[in-house]
């Protein structure tokens, strides 16, 4: 199967150091990749060069061109209702009943008409999450999409995208500084470090994955090491 | 934990019951104490001017204004007064919207247009436009243009700044994600930056109209042969002190009365903000 996206030597550098430093990276489509690093390693960077907000120099640079970000904060339009950030993704015609299809798919239909500014943290980032798949994406960008959430909206949140993955099967690409949601959720996990990617983790474990079990405790003590913790603050 | 909410609820909602009762005396009494202290120099001006204190060659008494103003609006000419004025206002005032939003659209959007059009434009507001008045009689002569164009010149100045400030301070991050939703830089504008923009253009709107009126009253103290201020100019030449006052009440209604106006427009355009909302 031909990748989705197919990264070959990819640099970027703002005036200083590399930021990223030849990154090859290739993705299946409908494969869930996350991608982990302490904070400066260049995984948002790399992020923005995916979602077309920066340009950078590569041999080989493939990225569809149906894809979705959704960001760290939800960057809803304040000024918009609910359904109509929602429907700001789509030109189509039926762009409201696609988009009140999405927010059906978010649990978030009792809020279509509600604006922004009044929606709790998890339902916004929820809103954000429709208003990507609206457009049906190809590889779909997640930006520490729950960094800013509480530790109980994280875990409702990470069956929700497990969930819409699953339905949608778009190729999924999350950066996140969190080692467990990457191991809950990801076929395959990536550390950048230095603006290069210096490991790669495939996991098989099926879905749904608990954090009792040992060999998942592995990866994740593993992926810790890697990021400089030690495992005694795991 | 919902026990423990809904109680708190109940709590907070009998303290409202028996707050309720002593929070509309209490407004009822600060309304009251605002109240006195005008009424108290309405009736001492009243006073003095009956026992003959106050001559009506220096200020009529406030019942006279009263009567003044009920003659002048049955006698049609305060209302005609009023409709000259007011359509100075709106004429001049639409003019100022339209060149300063244009303005500050082109400069706020480009930066080879805030290179042209901010630094002439910064020049000009450092300028006290009133004292054009007398270039503009020169350039327009001595019919509406030069009023017009007074109320025009000086209201441009808030609208252009508070716009383009507007366009200048939106979120980048708002930028970025409709730059994601694929929205091209025509849908960037329409959907972010002018609805982003707004509030700043709306209070530039509103500082713009208390300018126009000020620019109105002063364009029209100068060779007017109609409106409010004609009747000012004739009343006095013959001393009536009264019309003038009731005048320069019509000037505060009217200023109050457009502003209220556009304070409607944001109360609606801005229902979206929290304070707005609550």
């Amino acid at each position: 199967m031909s990748n989705l996206v197919d990264i070959r030597q990819l640099h970027r550098s703002f005036g200083g150091p590399a930021i990223l430093d030849g990154i090859d990276l290739t993705i299946a489509p409908g494969e869930f990749v996350a991608l982990l690093g302490r904070s400066g390693s260049g995984k948002s960077t790399l992020l923005r060069v995916l979602s077309g907000l920066d340009a950078a120099p590569a041999e080989k640079l493939e990225i569809p061109s149906r894809r979705s970000v959704v960001f760290q904060e939800p960057r809803l339009l304040p000024w918009k209702s609910v359904m109509d950030n929602v429907a700001l993704g789509v030109k189509t015609p039926d762009s409201r009943s696609r988009a009140s299809q999405a927010l059906a798919d978010v649990a978030l239909s009792h809020r279509q008409d509600a604006w922004p500014l009044t929606l709790s943290g998890g339902e916004a980032q929820r809103a954000a999450l429709a208003r990507a798949l609206v457009r049906e994406p190809a590889l779909l960008l997640l930006d520490e999409p729950f960094a800013a959430l509480d530790a109980l909206t994280r875990l409702r949140m990470h069956d929700l995208v497990f969930e819409l993955w699953r339905k949608h099967k778009p190729a999924v690409l999350l950066v996140t500084h969190d080692v467990w949601e990457a191991v809950a959720l990801a076929d395959r996990i990536l550390v950048l470090d230095q603006g290069r990617i210096a490991r790669e983790i495939r996991i098989d474990a099926p879905h749904p994955r608990r954090r009792s079990d040992p060999q998942l405790t592995l990866v994740e003590t593993e992926l810790l090491q890697e990021l400089g913790v030690e495992p005694s603050h795991a | 934990m919902s026990d423990t909410m809904a109680s708190a609820q109940d709590k907070r909602q009998r303290a409202d019951q028996s707050a309720r009762p002593r929070n509309a005396d209490g407004r009822l009494w600060t309304i009251g104490a605002r109240i006195a202290s005008p009424i108290a120099l309405i009736v001492i001006w009243q006073v003095a001017s009956t026992v003959g204190l106050l001559s009506p060659r220096i200020l009529a008494a406030p019942s006279d204004i009263v009567a003044t103003a009920v003659r002048l609006i049955e006698s049609g000419e305060l209302i005609t007064g009023i409709a000259v004025s007011f359509l100075r206002v709106v004429a001049g005032f639409s003019i100022a919207v339209f060149v300063g939003i244009t303005l500050a659209l082109i400069s706020g959007l480009s930066r080879l247009g805030e290179a042209v059009i901010d630094p002439p434009i910064q020049m000009l507001k450092a300028m006290p436009f009133l004292g054009l008045l007398p270039l503009f009689i020169l350039w327009f002569g001595i019919g509406e243009a030069p009023k017009i164009g007074l109320v025009a010149f000086g209201a441009i100045f808030p609208i252009y700044l508070t716009l383009h400030g507007g366009i200048r301070g939106i979120d980048r991050k708002l930028i970025e994600a409709g730059q994601t939703l694929d929205l091209g830089t025509p849908g960037i504008i329409r959907h972010i930056i002018i609805p982003g923009a707004l509030p700043s253009l709306l209070v530039g709107i509103r500082y713009g109209l208390s300018v126009a009126w000020l620019s109105l009253v002063v364009g029209e103290q100068i060779n007017a042969s109609s409106g409010l201020g004609y009747i000012i100019t004739y009343a006095r030449d013959f001393l009536q002190t009264d019309v003038i006052v009731v005048c320069l009440l019509v000037y505060a209604m009217m200023g109050l009365l457009t502003d209220g106006l556009v304070r409607m427009i944001e109360a609606y355009a801005l229902r979206w903000r929290p304070q707005v909302i609550a």
